[in-house]
């Protein structure tokens, strides 16, 4: 439980904040009056990635156009040799990058939820495209062309609908931000953080604190829950404990045999647990595809687990040593 | 006399406090049984006689006088060294059978043999008393399944699987029908016979008492 629910808040959180990461810039850089979801148009000339790369700090600049599709979709053109310089390229799960001007690559996601195989056929904004790549999901966008083909088939040869802009330092960002929106007024000038911030639903910050706090409330649960289950079943074996001291067994072996059973019963439970988390992580992504996305958060098996065990191994204690402790004619006759 | 009894009580109380009222179970108690005696303890309820046994085997401490099993002082005895009376000197047979009921029959016999720190397996000479018993069949069975008179008979095998100096019953067929008490009475009359094992039973029953070879009376802690 503490892993699907600590899977579900990474994943939501990752993917908006890994997919403006992913794209590995620290500027957005978009064009006066668009919204900050919808890009519909492409306004803006190619020529302003150039001249912003003569802007004191900034490193490098790469222009993209969006166009959306239908549903939640977009697609994305652009020139794979920038995108490289800006972050490192994609890495290709299956095929490789685009190579003709009718060649796509979409995401993983895309491509489980299209069923989609590399050689496939995709018929987008009246154009048909060959799949010739498969990319790990999360950086910039689900399904990507080339940037003039895409520019030339929507009727808007050298225009762009946004910037990315890297520079030297991280940290000035901001300032170069600053800098920018006074020389590019009306324009909409964001460094990344503001970017994941208007992706997701609230501030990326609250939306921490809050899973900080799901988190943090799924670990207590599931301590509580463990702990108190041990509890009573430990409880209820006070009887049995009482029988295994009139027999002669001391209190030493009888711990023993607790505490052993104990340790088997909670790291079996949390094999379970994590066994099951693959089962929600099935059950979201066929019985929800794409809303919530829950990652398998590998860091927090040996968390759980740790916490599985020492909560049912306090919670078999408590009343083990209670229990052994007792007279044993009393815990004989506890129903 | 040659052989010192292998159970000697002398003026044995016992006092429970119960806040502000003192209940005497026992009011100076003098018993002794010899090795190879089956003695029956009758008596009204009340009258001490779970007390008692509560403190021959240690599993309760003494008010005062003196108790000693197999020539050992039990009121100078270490909680360790109650425990190891229990393991070696001391068998319990319950009303309430006390089973492990996630074990087996089998198992329930099994896992005293082990705390006595003996070879797990069933040796001929438990074998043959696991034939007395008369549930062979049944001993892979979970408590459960079992009748009351079947559990009571594993839990007398339980209860003597470590050859204990003397072999403890508290009413052993009080929660039982006659024919099951018959089984079970039959059983432990053969556990003495054939083996030689020394058992003091707690009963109610005129009837179940008659199967001893001595009758002892308890009545408001005392041995009358
Ligand atoms: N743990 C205890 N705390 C207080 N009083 C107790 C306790 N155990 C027994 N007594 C009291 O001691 C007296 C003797 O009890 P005991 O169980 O020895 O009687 P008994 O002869 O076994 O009776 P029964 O035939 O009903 O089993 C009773 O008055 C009982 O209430
Ligand atoms: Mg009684």
């Amino acid at each position: 439980m503490i892993l699907t629910l600590v899977g579900v808040s990474h994943g939501t959180l990752d993917q908006s904040a890994q997919r403006a990461r992913g794209v590995g810039a620290d500027i957005w850089f978009r064009p006066p009056g668009s919204s900050a979801i919808g890009l519909s148009s492409a306004p803006m000339s190619d020529k302003i990635p150039a001249m912003l790369m003569k802007e004191p700090d900034v490193t490098f600049a790469m222009g993209t156009m969006v166009q959306p599709l239908s549903g939640f979709d977009a697609m994305t053109g652009l020139d794979l040799d920038d995108f490289r310089k800006l972050n490192g390229g994609f890495h290709y799960l299956k095929g490789g990058p685009l190579v003709n001007d009718d060649d796509v690559i979409v995401d993983e996601y895309y491509a489980q939820q299209k069923k989609l195989h590399i050689g496939d056929t995709l018929n987008l904004v009246n154009h048909d495209w060959k799949l010739v790549g498969i990319t790990e999901s999360g950086k910039l966008s689900r399904i990507c062309v080339k940037l003039q083909m895409l520019q030339t088939l929507t009727g808007n040869p050298g225009h762009l609908s946004q910037i990315f802009i890297k520079v030297d330092d991280p940290r000035n960002a901001q300032a170069v931000v600053d800098a920018l929106r006074v020389k590019y007024h009306g324009y909409q000038i964001y460094t990344m953080e503001e970017f994941t911030s208007m992706l997701s639903i609230s501030n990326v910050g609250m939306l921490k604190s809050f899973i900080g706090v799901v988190i943090g409330v799924a670990v207590i649960v599931g301590f509580i829950v463990v702990f108190m289950a041990m509890y009573t079943a430990v409880l209820e074996r006070t009887r049995e404990i009482g029988i295994l001291k009139a027999v002669g067994g001391t209190s030493g072996l009888i711990l023993n045999i607790l505490f052993r059973e104990t340790l088997l019963l909670a790291l079996l439970g949390s094999v379970v647990g994590i066994v099951l988390t693959y089962g929600t992580q099935w059950l979201m992504k066929h019985a929800v595809p794409a809303s919530l996305v829950q990652e398998t958060v590998y860091d927090w098996w040996p968390i759980a687990t740790g916490i599985a065990v020492v909560g049912a191994l306090l919670g078999a204690i408590v009343p083990g040593v209670k229990a052994v402790k007792q007279d044993v004619t009393e815990a004989l006759s506890y129903e | 006399m040659s052989e010192p009894p292998i159970i000697e009580v002398r003026g044995l109380t016992k006092t429970y406090q119960l806040g502000e009222v003192a209940v005497h179970a026992l009011r100076g108690v003098d018993l002794e049984i010899r090795k190879g005696e089956f003695v029956a303890i009758i008596g009204a309820s009340g009258s001490g006689k779970s007390t008692l046994f509560h403190i021959l085997g240690g599993l309760t401490p003494m008010t005062s006088g003196t108790v000693h099993l197999n020539g050992r002082d039990l009121a100078g005895m270490t909680n360790a060294e109650r425990t190891e009376l229990r393991k070696t000197t001391v068998g319990f047979v319950f009303q309430k059978y006390n089973l492990l009921p996630t074990l087996s029959a089998e198992d329930n016999i099994r896992i005293v043999k082990y705390i006595g720190g003996r070879d797990v397996g069933f040796d001929p000479g438990f074998q043959e008393i696991l034939g007395l018993l008369g549930i062979a069949d049944r001993m892979k069975h979970k408590p459960r399944a079992l009748s009351g008179g079947q559990q009571q008979r594993v839990a007398i095998a339980r209860g003597i699987v470590n050859s204990p100096a003397i072999l403890l019953a508290d009413e052993p067929t009080g929660n039982l029908d006659s024919e099951n008490s018959t089984a079970v009475l039959k059983l432990i009359k053969d556990l003495n016979r054939r083996l030689g094992q020394t058992i003091l039973m707690i009963t109610h029953d005129a009837d179940a008492a008659s199967y001893a070879d001595r009758i002892v009376k308890m009545k408001d802690g005392r041995i009358v």
